[in-house]
């Protein structure tokens, strides 16, 4: 090869190469929604979705399944937070609805956010939520205190295997993050 | 004229030759081998006994934090990039890399990218302490300030990692001599382009992966954090997405070395050369679907353990077919026991017992109990520092007389091995059976039940780390006053390096392509 091939080939390879550099970069970040859209599909994070819409349909009275409630708190979130019912039996098809309480009491104004999740993950695919505190974030004045509505049914798809359900609540406190984005705004 | 270069500290800021890059990627991967070492001696000596003797908990973590980091990316990795430098135009005929003025600069930025991360140890707050894996939220909301300057330092030496791996692949591709076809390459060459194509796929996934961290910290995204949205366990996956290819990074190259060693002294052709060449690629494809076998506790469906575990443990059998190969190249050999043999020997009976733990800790059930211990531990060191280390080391004393033209002492070399022989074992054969019966590892403190297997591995630790300097002082004499060397001072070895080059090899090589067999 002379050299002005051999450079001309070079070239043509370290664009290739780079291209693959950057692919790949970009690749990282593409696994954020990946990440997503694999756990949806799957249910095997936990991650329950979004608001669903409650149909009525036969409720299957044969069969009972055990729906228990965790809250935990995050660090620096000076919050009471607790499910008012520990645990419901309940059948699948069925609407149920459960209470939460919260109380702010800290002296100043507080935003929280609650993060759900379900174990097993598999679960995650047949609790269904119709009405949620966790799909928008409270603010709680200081020494407020609040109860608040979780209205859920589990699918009558429900694999026999599962016979309890367990939906934990982790509570965060976004004030900041949520003050910051305000700003940026204003 | 072939010898003509510039002299004093120019010669080396603005060096574009292979030979002066390589060695001073090996001088720096040395330095930073003791500089990790140093910290390993910090971990050893508070872990001498139970209780808190020298430093406190959160020292103790930037030190094991430290040490994975700067051994990781600082040691084993460079010194791999070092010897690809010295060794790949030279075995594949060409006259230098081909891109010889990015080589200079894939160089130049490692001093800066750790002189940014050792410089975070003297911060306020302390360098990172949340393990060389860097989870969040650990690195992310609980991390101490100093973690921006571990995020840039990561930067620039992904992009060091990144261009030396480009020119490894365009180097091989596109600059053999004529009749140097691919299946006639050395293996050391193959076993390199392969590791190059990893590092290609895999730094900017790591790239990724801390600008996500910077970002989180910073620029309020929430990637890994739960409150807004994100997940910590993501973190994992994206990390061990990188994490996994790279243990191949660092050991793949090593096994390239075995592969050339091991034949020279056995005076045998390697048996099984092209199933050499397709397991190392089997196993390069593999490490992609591998990673979560590292994080098997998470929490993850039965089916995913299942698949996860079963693609690692398939990894056994390309690793298999290696060890056997090196096993029956020596079968009815002529074989002597100079030193670069005795460490390339070790390598392969060290890294399969490395191997056989990993077999062990592939099977999900089993590594619930072994997760986080010190069993963990003696595995990947084992891989890596009789593996990867022991690689480089008998690759240093094979090619020494090629590179300097002179002859080291083999009665210090054979005590050089035999030393490290001994402590490597005694450091970390102990941390199995500490592993096993429960001791958790990245802790300053432990149960008094673990006192005797830890007293062991540290006066292992110590010995071991004693007798690399001897290695230092073995290099120094041979580049000061060794022996002449002929110019083949190994009559079984083979390649163009030793067929068509005196030693010491001329600081210009293949100006005119070899004619190649």
């Amino acid at each position: 090869m002379s050299e002005t091939e051999q450079n001309q080939a070079n070239k043509k390879l370290i664009v290739r190469l780079v291209g693959i550099v950057g692919g790949m970069f970009l690749f990282a970040f593409a696994l954020v929604p990946l990440y997503d859209v694999f756990c949806e599909i799957t249910g095997i994070n936990g991650k329950t979705r979004g608001k669903a819409i409650y149909q009525s349909v036969e409720v299957n009275k044969q069969r009972e399944v055990t729906v228990e409630f965790i809250t935990d708190i995050n660090r620096g979130m000076p919050w009471e937070f607790k499910s008012l019912v520990k645990s419901i039996k309940v059948h699948p098809g069925e609407l149920n609805e459960v209470k939460f309480y919260a109380k702010n009491t800290s002296r100043k104004d507080i935003i929280g956010q609650t993060v759900p999740s379900i174990s097993p993950g598999e679960g995650a695919l047949y609790l269904n939520k119709t009405e949620c505190f966790c799909f928008d974030q409270q603010r709680l004045a200081a020494g407020e205190e609040v109860e608040m509505p979780m209205k859920f049914y589990v699918d009558s798809e429900i694999p026999d295997d599962i016979t309890h359900l367990t939906l934990s609540y982790k509570l965060f406190n976004v004030t900041d993050a949520v003050e910051v984005a305000s700003g940026a705004t204003k | 004229m072939a010898d003509h270069h510039p002299t004093g500290i120019k010669r080396w800021l603005f060096t574009t030759n292979h030979k002066d890059i390589g060695s001073m990627y090996l001088w720096f991967s040395f330095i930073m081998f003791l500089v990790g070492g140093a910290m390993a001696m910090v971990i050893r000596a508070e872990l001498y006994q139970p209780g808190l003797q020298f430093v406190d908990p959160n020292f103790f973590n930037q030190m094991t934090t430290m040490h994975g980091l700067i051994m990781v990316f600082g040691a084993v990795m460079p010194s791999m990039v070092g010897l690809a430098n010295w060794l790949i135009p030279m075995q594949i005929g060409a006259p230098d890399m081909a891109l010889p003025r990015m080589n200079n600069w894939s160089f130049w930025i490692l001093p800066f990218a750790f002189a940014m991360l050792i410089s975070s140890l003297f911060m306020e707050g302390g360098a990172p302490n949340f393990g060389w894996t860097f989870y969040a939220p650990l690195s992310t909301t609980y991390a101490p300030p100093s973690t921006d300057f571990f995020i840039l330092g990561v930067h620039m030496m992904g992009i060091s990692s990144i261009m030396g791996a480009i020119n490894v692949i365009v180097t091989v591709f596109n600059m053999r001599a004529p009749g140097m076809t691919l299946m006639k390459m050395p293996l050391f060459v193959w076993t390199w382009v392969i590791t190059a194509f990893l590092l290609i796929m895999v730094m900017p996934v790591l790239a990724g992966a801390v600008t996500m961290m910077l970002t989180d910290r910073h620029f309020g995204t929430d990637f890994f954090n739960a409150a807004g949205g994100g997940d910590p366990v993501m973190f994992q996956h994206i990390f061990w997405f990188f994490g996994h290819p790279e243990v191949y990074i660092m050991i793949l190259p090593a096994f390239g070395v075995a592969s050339e060693i091991i034949p020279a002294f056995a005076r045998k052709k390697l048996f099984g050369y092209s199933s050499m060449v397709y397991a190392t690629a089997s196993i390069a494809l593999l490490s992609f679907v591998v990673w979560a076998h590292h994080m098997f506790t998470v929490g993850m469906p039965v089916a995913g353990e299942l698949f996860f575990m079963i693609a690692t443990m398939l990894i056994a059998v390309p690793t298999g077919v290696k060890v056997f190969n090196w096993v029956a190249t020596m079968w009815q050999g002529s074989m002597t026991f100079e030193t670069p043999m005795l460490f390339a020997i070790a390598f392969v009976i060290l890294f399969t017992i490395g191997g056989f733990s990993g077999v062990m800790l592939a099977m999900a059930p089993v590594d619930f109990q072994y997760h986080d211990t010190y069993f963990v531990v003696a595995h990947f060191h084992y891989v890596l520092f009789p593996g990867a280390i022991f690689g480089t080391t008998a690759a240093v004393y094979y090619w020494l007389p090629k590179w300097t033209g002179k002859m080291y002492n083999e009665k210090l070399g054979k005590a050089h091995f035999w030393i490290s022989m001994l402590f490597v074992n005694l450091t970390f054969f102990p941390m199995h059976f500490s592993g096993l019966a429960g001791m958790p590892r990245r802790i300053p403190d432990y149960n008094m039940m673990f006192a005797d297997f830890n007293q062991l591995a540290s006066i292992g630790a110590f010995g071991l780390g004693l007798s690399q300097l001897l290695f230092l002082g073995i290099v120094i004499a041979t580049i000061r006053g060794g022996k002449k060397a002929e110019d083949k001072p190994w009559d079984g070895a083979t390649g163009l390096e030793w067929d068509q080059l005196p030693c010491p090899a001329p600081y210009h090589t293949f100006d005119t392509p070899p004619k190649v067999n």
